[in-house]
């Protein structure tokens, strides 16, 4: 897709790029085109997700989630500020950059030759903050930052320092009240600018936790791998706890209204798809919403979402067919995230077997029982009974002592003779429990 | 097995989900089919034709298992038989309900076999020496509910097979088989 022009870009299976590490989304726009008018043969981008990150401009086909491209920020030279003109008042507006190329016009950090490429936004797009978002994130290099050492991107801003000492100016009459007054503002402004930079360096501190975070898990994975059956158990069971730890930290560039726009929603919904699939896998192929709005919100740090949110991005799921999680809500109103492949029949036939045990069949199981045998949350196992119960595996005892549920007896005994009990069968079984234990 | 006075119980008497009413469906029919079974088959050997709702019943609660039914579950296996023709509620408000192990009509039958049994033709009894007489002992019809006794004899005068009139010492009516 990508072609010999631009980088093919990655992405994950249900369609969001995969970052860089240290990477971060800056801003998202719908319906953009990339041209490059100085050649004709230049394959056509027309009307994809357009996502700036601090590292590169990456165009994601809007139809066809296979083809995703991307422009390195370090292969562009210059950005040119948009044209103001009645033009681009109704329509489409452009943003023209020059990028380096190599001779044959393949998009390089490294290239000789220089072309100038045109992102064509369509719509309704704010040509301004997409403008100053693009500035910004060249301006700040922060792909040099994460190749060689992070941190040092704030030392270029330091050093273009405005405040330089009033030595030598006169401090007398008006104008030296007038002057006093300006060297106060300025004070203020820069213990104001000091104090968001304070602020800065935090964020990048924080970069710095998550991506020591990662570089842990994946040592932790490796050893695991590499000698798995020689740890013990217990250093096993550690392993696991600090990954589990590890993973929560999770989410470096969390998708924000403020950097997806529009396309919030579709956007969160594809991060969602990719997060669930570690905790769905462990909680057995279903997970309830409660869980994974906690999980997602811990993995995203500060930039948390809602609920309403949430609800939004599962009911997306439907629309486009990339995920292979969905939403789905029981008859009582509880709603939980499955993998589409999951089968009501294994958890039926686990059920199955517990309520035969001999325990089970003189006293029943609840729902916290089912839970603990399972291995999942009470809540999920008393739906899983509900839905056995409604298939006619299982049938219900409602008493003082509380909610449980029996194997279904009622179909296997006879209504002509009530005395009957057949020779085999679960009834016999059950006659032959309950009366062995008087 | 368990016993109520000298009535044998079936072993799911003790199953617990038998005293709960099932929501679904399919297993709810197959509980009623037992309960219907379980209540005519109690009524028959106890002789006994009217359950009240709001009394103690012997099969409506388990104290072995601490269980015992609802009054909506009991209303429920009821109202099923009286939707068989096998009970009939005697009040509105459905407290009382009249078990008919036998139908009307077999009722009829039976009594028109104990009077061919016992040469009662051209005879008259009344209704009281029907049910306690020494002529019905050891029958079906000894011990029978006066209701469902005058009902039968009724269905059978209307067949012209007995005639019934008042009686005129006695507030009993009297009852003239004619077969």
């Amino acid at each position: 897709m990508a072609g010999r022009w631009l980088l093919e870009a990655q992405l994950t299976g249900s369609g969001r790029p995969v970052l860089h590490p240290g990477e971060v989304e800056c801003y998202t726009l719908s319906s953009v085109d990339i041209i490059c008018e100085e050649k004709p043969n230049f394959p056509p981008f027309r009307s994809g997700v357009l996502i700036l990150t601090t590292h590169r401009i990456l165009w994601i086909d809007g139809t066809n989630k296979s083809g995703a491209a991307a422009i390195p920020l370090g292969a562009v030279n210059h950005i040119y500020s948009p044209s103001k003109s009645i033009k681009t008042m109704f329509g489409k507006s452009k943003v023209r950059l020059q990028v380096s190329a190599t001779a044959d016009g393949r998009i390089d950090e490294r290239g000789s030759t220089a072309i100038v490429i045109a992102l064509v936004l369509r719509g309704k797009s704010d040509l301004d903050s997409f403008y100053s978002r693009l500035r910004d994130a060249w301006s700040s290099r922060s792909w040099e930052a994460s190749s060689s050492n992070p941190g040092r991107s704030d030392s270029r801003e330091n050093s273009s320092g405005f405040f330089e000492g009033s030595s030598g100016v006169r401090m007398a009459g008006v104008s030296g009240i007038l002057r006093k007054e300006q060297e106060m503002w300025e004070s203020t402004d820069k213990s104001l600018q000091e104090a968001f930079q304070d602020l800065n360096a935090l964020m990048s501190k924080a970069k710095e936790m998550v991506m020591l975070a990662e570089k842990m898990r994946l040592k932790l994975l490796s050893g695991s791998t590499s000698f798995g059956n020689a740890t013990n158990d217990e250093e096993a069971g550690s392993n696991q706890e600090m990954q589990d730890w590890l993973l929560s930290v999770g989410i470096v560039s969390p998708v924000t209204k403020e950097s997806a726009g529009a396309l919030y929603h579709q956007q969160l919904s594809r991060q969602l798809a990719d997060f669930v699939r570690i905790p769905l896998e462990r909680a057995g192929g279903m997970i309830a919403l409660i869980d994974v709005y906690c999980l997602f919100n811990r993995a995203r740090g500060t930039e948390l979402i809602s609920p309403e949110d949430l609800l939004q991005a599962c009911a997306i799921w439907e629309k486009f067919d990339v995920s292979p999680v969905m939403l789905r809500k029981f008859d009582s109103g509880v709603m939980v995230i499955q993998n589409k492949s999951h089968s009501d029949e294994e958890v039926l036939a686990k059920i199955k077997s517990i309520v035969l045990k001999s325990e089970a069949l003189k006293n029943g199981i609840s729902p916290s029982d089912a839970a603990i045998a399972l291995g999942i949350a009470p809540l999920m196992a008393k739906e899983h009974l509900l839905t056995a119960e409604s298939k006619g595996l299982l049938c219900r005892d409602i008493s003082p002592e509380g909610f449980r549920f029996y194997i279904n007896l009622f179909k296997d005994i006879d209504p002509n003779n009530i005395y009957l009990v057949k020779d085999h069968g679960n009834y016999q079984t059950w006659v032959s429990t309950v009366t062995v234990s008087g | 097995m368990q016993r109520l006075g000298d009535f044998k119980l079936p072993h799911f008497f003790n199953y617990p989900p038998y005293f709960t009413l099932q929501p679904i469906r399919e297993t709810r029919e197959k509980q009623v089919q037992l309960w219907k079974e379980l209540i005519l088959d109690y009524c028959r050997t106890q002789k006994i034709f009217v359950i009240g709702l709001e009394e103690e019943f012997p099969l409506f609660s388990n104290p072995v298992i601490e269980r015992s039914l609802s009054h909506e579950a009991k209303e429920a296996f009821l109202s099923a038989l009286v939707s068989e023709g096998r009970a009939e509620w005697m009040d509105r408000g459905h407290k009382r309900c009249l078990i008919l192990w036998l139908r009307i009509q077999d009722w009829a039958d039976c009594i028109l076999r104990f009077a061919k049994d016992n040469g009662l033709e051209d005879t008259v009894m009344t209704v009281e020496e029907i049910r306690s007489g020494i002529e019905s002992r050891g029958t079906e019809l000894h011990g029978m509910d006066r209701t469902v006794l005058m009902r039968a004899l009724k269905l059978l005068e209307q067949k012209g097979k007995v005639a019934i009139f008042k009686g005129a010492s006695t507030d009993d009516e009297g009852v003239k088989f004619s077969l």
